[in-house]
């Protein structure tokens, strides 16, 4: 099973300088929180994100879509860096969600990937009846 | 959707276990009574946790219950008085810290060697490994492997007792060399074992896929320098990462160079790559190592028609001297075929013909048949397509070299 952990901080609640970078004992907890990740073979991926004000979003409102500079007033929560975990259940990535070296108001949100499996017998056969209207019968 | 405490510990049990067990087995120097006693701290957390909560160090707690029941052993056992003494020098009252990283490194390498000891077969070490390495139960094991849950609880029992007396110790050096083929071989038929059938008959197999790929990466951290280890690994992740298009929505096989390249995992494809970029750069290419760059090969292909034919061919070759087997052989056939022409492939498969221990094996008429094909030789071809359908067990094989026999008749 795999799961996108995202890390939602508390410093990118308010505004950060624009030559801001982690400080550099938070960035050594959480390397060393990423090789265990590593050791234990669960860690597939991770980033770390530029704060909002390096940011841009894309909306679609009405039918031409909207394009807006960072920071955002209305997001209360930006995303400050991802993993993507490999385990065997929703509460192995609770546990080790729980051992992450996070500051006080950091909160980690953690969400199911969808996966082949999940996409059950019901989709099989829609698709399989979509392969046989476009003549690939395989 | 609550997660409940049961599986909660459950899924502690999976990030703690080895590392309690091997600490444990460091202690008392015998991994069968390691296991024993960490399930029995485990037995304690199902009591004791749901009253007073997950603790916050949770591997320290069960090593801990685990040491206080050693010691309680071997207070009632006299014979194992010796063994006090090793217990007694870092006997205390407070809850030990886990060790440090570099000791719970050594103790997780001890364990991944001689849970696949080579006086163990290879099924005693498949065994074994889930349930030390991977924190599976019996019953787990058991499913996955399609066995009656006593045929694996004995196979453990057994696989215990013969490691009574062998020291609990990573080989290093020539030793190491020489007993790394066990650990890499359990390793990779617990991945086999998932990769061989489709999701949808047993909800364990995927698991398994990951499970070896897990023990892999672990293994691969704690032996940086073995070219081979990243070489399973990066083979297991490239297989891996074609598992959602091996399956048709009818359930059967899809070929590789049939499948749908968007359905491969990307993910999967950039771990695998950066494993067997490691293990070629740390020297000469083994067994597993080639078939990953093999893998890799297909993998950097967007399309099958960009596939480098010519490199595969050469590293079957570079198989052949490794790993020598006449399947490998008809590989080379296949990619020789079709980097080189069908003369380059027929010459192969002839030789295989003569050799005679792919008698049975309806892949070498079925590669012949295409190579003949593909030169002309029709007659020659379609009795090749033939002998195939006779031979293959799977219904819509016989099915494909039945069409294909018939597309040349009259050809002549």
């Amino acid at each position: 099973m795999r799961f996108m952990v995202m890390m939602i901080p508390d410093i990118y609640k308010r505004p950060v300088p624009g030559d801001f970078t982690p400080p550099a004992d938070a960035v050594e907890k959480m390397g060393r929180f990423n090789e265990e990740l590593v050791k234990a073979g669960v860690l597939l991926a991770c980033e770390g994100l530029h704060p909002p004000e390096k940011a841009a979003r894309v909306s679609f409102d009405s039918d031409k879509p909207k394009v807006t500079d960072g920071p955002f007033a209305e997001a209360k929560e930006a995303i400050g860096g991802y993993w993507i975990w490999q385990v065997k259940s929703r509460e192995e990535a609770i546990e080790w969600a729980r051992r992450c070296p996070a500051q006080p108001g950091d909160v980690l949100e953690i969400r199911p990937v969808f996966e082949p499996e999940d996409f059950g017998p019901e989709v099989a056969r829609q698709e399989r009846e979509l392969m046989e209207k476009i003549g690939r019968n395989k | 959707m609550p997660s409940d405490i049961s599986r909660t510990i459950e899924a502690v049990w999976r990030i703690e276990a080895a590392k309690v067990i091997g600490a444990l087995a460091r202690m008392v120097r015998d991994v069968g009574l390691a296991e024993e006693l960490a399930q029995d701290a485990l037995v304690a957390a199902i009591e004791q946790w749901p009253k007073e909560g997950v603790p916050d160090n949770p591997g320290a707690w069960l090593l801990a219950v685990g040491k206080r029941r050693a010691i309680d052993r071997i207070r009632r056992d006299r014979r194992a008085q010796e063994k006090w003494h090793l217990l007694a020098e870092d006997e205390s009252e407070d809850a030990p810290e886990i060790p440090e990283r570099d000791a719970v490194d050594d103790d997780l390498l001890r364990l991944m060697f001689t849970a696949c000891h080579p006086l163990l077969s290879a099924e005693a070490r498949v065994a074994l490994a889930l349930r030390l390495l991977g924190g599976l139960t019996t019953d787990e094991i058991a499913r996955a492997f399609l066995v009656p849950e006593p045929t694996i609880a004995q196979r453990i029992v057994r696989a215990k007792r013969m490691l009574k007396g062998i020291p609990f110790e990573a080989p290093r050096g020539e030793e190491r060399a020489k007993r790394l083929p066990s650990v890499l071989e359990a390793i990779y038929l617990i991945f086999n074992e998932g990769y061989t059938t489709t999701a949808g008959e047993n909800w364990m197999r995927p698991q398994l896929c990951e499970e070896a790929t897990r023990l892999g990466r672990i293994l691969a951290h704690l032996t940086p320098d073995e070219a081979e280890v990243h070489g399973l690994v990066a083979l297991m992740e490239l297989q891996a990462s074609r598992f959602a298009a091996r399956t048709a929505p009818d359930g059967e096989a899809v070929l590789l160079l049939e499948q749908d390249r968007a359905r491969w995992d990307r993910v999967l494809i950039r771990h695998g790559l950066a494993a067997l970029a490691k293990a070629e750069v740390l020297g000469k290419r083994g067994p597993y190592t080639l078939q990953a760059a093999i893998a890799g090969c297909h993998a950097r292909a967007r399309t099958a028609e960009e596939t480098d034919w010519v490199k595969i061919a050469a590293l079957y070759a570079a198989l052949m001297q490794a790993m020598p087997s006449p399947v490998v052989e008809l590989n080379r056939a296949v990619a020789m075929g079709i980097a080189f022409g069908p003369e380059a492939g027929i010459e192969i498969a002839d030789a295989l013909m003569q050799d005679g221990s792919l008698r049975n094996y309806h892949l070498l008429p079925a590669v012949r048949g295409d190579l003949l094909e593909k030169l002309g030789r029709f007659d020659e071809a379609r009795a090749e397509f033939e002998r195939a359908a006779a031979l293959t067990r799977n219904g819509r094989e016989r099915e494909l070299m039945k069409k294909r026999a018939a597309a040349l008749m009259g050809s002549v």
